[in-house]
């Protein structure tokens, strides 16, 4: 790449992009059609499958939409805000429901994003430096990511299994912890269960993103400080650590986004229906319309989960963005 | 990638090693009931858990083809998921090469658009699109709904984002002289764009064409909606061994370690070719 740079700096002198007042990117060569041919594909795809079916999702929110209708979608009734109204009456059974896989989802989002970036980003420091065998452990832990999440998460069923699981035989047969084999996939535990397997699911993906960012801290920095007399543990809070802000900020937007939608692992881990403990909202949606055939009901409850979402990605931009340029460009991005 | 010249200090060292050996033991332990079960006979996975085989048998790895059409799966799965690939990548490379080499109105619209699909939750569009395509079927007579083209198309569209976004970050690296040098040697704009970029590109595209055809691969929700008998993938086939009296579950180790094979092999072989991609273009 060096090589190709010298000869190409001459070239650029006498480009046209150097002559249409664009001095600092002579590269960015204006032609009114082709941008947009170029695009096109993607934005009709991104329509077709995502923008237009949530309009519709949006225009089913207000209609009564139930297994007669379903033929023809466009002929039933309108309802105004009923679905709505439905879906936030929390002294009702369908908004009481609903609040309760809301909160569980929070709670699940918060410790498993956390648990994920945490030990994401204490594996990618500790394995900054070379050393024996890093190179292999890199490889092995990226296998939880690379695995299919439906191979992966029925591993996890098999293992917790109440008779014949691995769990169970460890905490109850070997060490002696409880008092009796506990069931994991059903009850209170399922939260647990849930959180391990999303856990163990999704830090390598935190690992992958800290450690392709560590790579792009200069190496100067920790000369710097350690002629400074900067011991590893401070180098790591004054350096490693702010640097990697700015890729925090979106490591930690889309790690949120994707556990709080997450529908393939708690569908795998428990089938069709979800204990409560561990009712996450997409699958408790997905239930409140295929099990019940109102889908009128499951579109407002989506649309009020993406509204949800959106405030909360932007006021996490702006919170995190303001104060740091740097911030504010990935923000923007 | 070395840090500091000075040996690190004990106490750091031995946090290393600590953390290091939970951590591996927490990422190896399902995999190693995955492997040693699936090679265990229907006994040792009906009773008490038993770490070691009682024998080793390749018996589970026989039966998997006939318990379930598992070969017609994999063939669909392998279909579904190359094309979506294929066609991902081709598509978010014409999209990142328009946005980080053209000023055009409307870009940012553009970005921040496709990006923003991100967060939609996939249970939003299940039924919308779900409708949409029985609709479109009913009237073009195109078969989307149940067929294989439906899920390439669904597919591609969920890997898009994602990889528009890092090919941006990674073809904002590619020196734009190159491109020039190319446009004044009097290639066209695609040309400049197939013979230079994309050459100098690869280990970008790359990564995005191992991230796609894992989210393919491994895609649930949908796949469980919009499939049937004869274009069943291997998300939804893989329930079939438990939905029986009784659960085989030496045979969906078996099973769940034969599908995981190709992506996991893929993913290990291309893993360098991901850090770098990831490296230039998201974290940049």
């Amino acid at each position: 790449m060096t090589t190709t740079t010298a000869p190409a700096e001459a070239v650029r002198k006498t480009s046209p992009g150097a002559a249409d007042g664009h001095p600092r990117r002579p590269g960015r060569i204006r032609r009114a059609g082709l941008p947009y041919l170029l695009l096109l594909p993607a934005l009709l795809l991104e329509l077709l499958v995502h923008l237009v079916p949530m309009v519709i999702g949006i225009v089913m929110s207000f209609k009564e939409l139930t297994q007669f209708y379903i033929r023809d979608w466009t002929t039933a009734p309108w309802t105004g805000l009923r679905n709505y109204a439905m879906s936030v009456d929390f002294n009702a059974p369908v908004g009481e429901a609903l609040l309760h896989s809301f909160l569980v989802t929070c709670a699940f989002t918060v410790l498993s994003v956390g648990l994920c970036w945490l030990i994401g980003t204490a594996a990618a420091v500790f394995m900054q430096d070379t050393f024996r065998g890093r190179g292999v452990l890199r490889a092995l832990f990226l296998v939880p990511y690379a695995l299919p999440v439906y191979a992966a998460v029925i591993t996890w069923v098999f293992m917790f299994q109440h008779d014949n699981g691995l769990v169970n035989h460890v905490l109850h047969d070997q060490l002696g912890l409880t008092d009796k084999p506990s069931f994991w996939l059903i009850g209170d535990n399922s939260f647990y269960a849930l959180l391990t397997v999303s856990v163990w699911k999704g830090w390598p993906f935190a690992f992958l993103i800290v450690m392709a960012g560590l790579q792009n801290i200069p190496r100067e920095l920790y000369e710097a400080a350690a002629l400074d007399g900067a011991g590893m543990w401070q180098q790591l809070r004054r350096i490693t650590l702010p640097s990697l802000r700015p890729v925090n900020q979106v490591l930690v937007l889309v790690l949120f986004l994707w556990t709080f939608n997450d529908f393939n692992t708690p569908y795998v881990l428990f089938g069709k229906a979800a204990p409560e403990a561990a009712d996450l909202i997409s699958v408790h949606i997905y239930q409140a319309s295929f099990v019940t055939w109102n889908f009128g009901t499951g579109s407002a409850m989506s649309v009020l989960l993406l509204l949800f979402l959106l405030v909360v990605t932007g006021v996490y931009l702006l919170l995190t963005s303001s104060g740091s340029t740097r911030g504010r460009r990935r923000g923007a991005a | 990638m070395t840090r500091s010249p000075m040996a690190p200090p004990r106490s750091f060292l031995w946090s290393r090693r600590i953390f290091l050996t939970l951590l591996t033991g927490f990422v190896l332990v399902p995999v190693y009931v995955m492997i040693s079960s699936s090679l265990k006979p229907l006994a040792d996975v009906t009773g008490e858990f038993r770490w070691l085989p009682s024998e080793l048998t390749i018996r589970p790895y026989i039966d998997i083809w006939s318990t379930v059409p598992l070969a017609k799966y994999f063939v669909n799965s392998l279909i579904v998921a190359g094309a979506a690939t294929v066609c991902s990548v081709v598509i978010a490379v014409f999209s990142a090469y328009a946005v980080s080499r053209y000023d055009f109105r409307g870009k940012r619209v553009f970005t921040v658009t496709v990006l923003s699909t991100q967060m939609f939750p996939g249970i939003l569009f299940l039924l919308p699109l779900f409708l949409l395509y029985v609709n479109i079927g009913n009237a073009t007579g195109i078969a989307l709904f149940g067929s294989r083209g439906g899920l390439i198309l669904t597919y591609l569209t969920f890997s898009l984002p994602f990889s528009i976004w890092m090919l941006i970050g990674y073809l904002e690296s590619v020196p734009r002289d190159l491109d020039e040098a190319a446009l004044v040697d009097g290639c066209g704009p695609l040309g400049a764009l197939f013979r230079v970029v994309v050459p100098a590109a690869i280990p970008g595209i790359v990564a995005v064409a191992v991230y796609a055809f894992m989210t393919a691969w491994g895609e649930v929700l949908f796949a469980s909606v919009m499939t049937n008998d004869t274009t069943r993938t291997l998300a939804v086939g893989l329930q079939g061994y438990s939905t029986l009296n009784d659960v085989y579950w030496n045979q969906i180790m078996a099973a769940s370690l034969v599908v995981s094979v190709p992506v996991v092999a893929g993913f290990l072989l291309l893993q360098r070719y991901l850090v770098t991609g990831l490296t230039a273009g998201a974290v940049k």
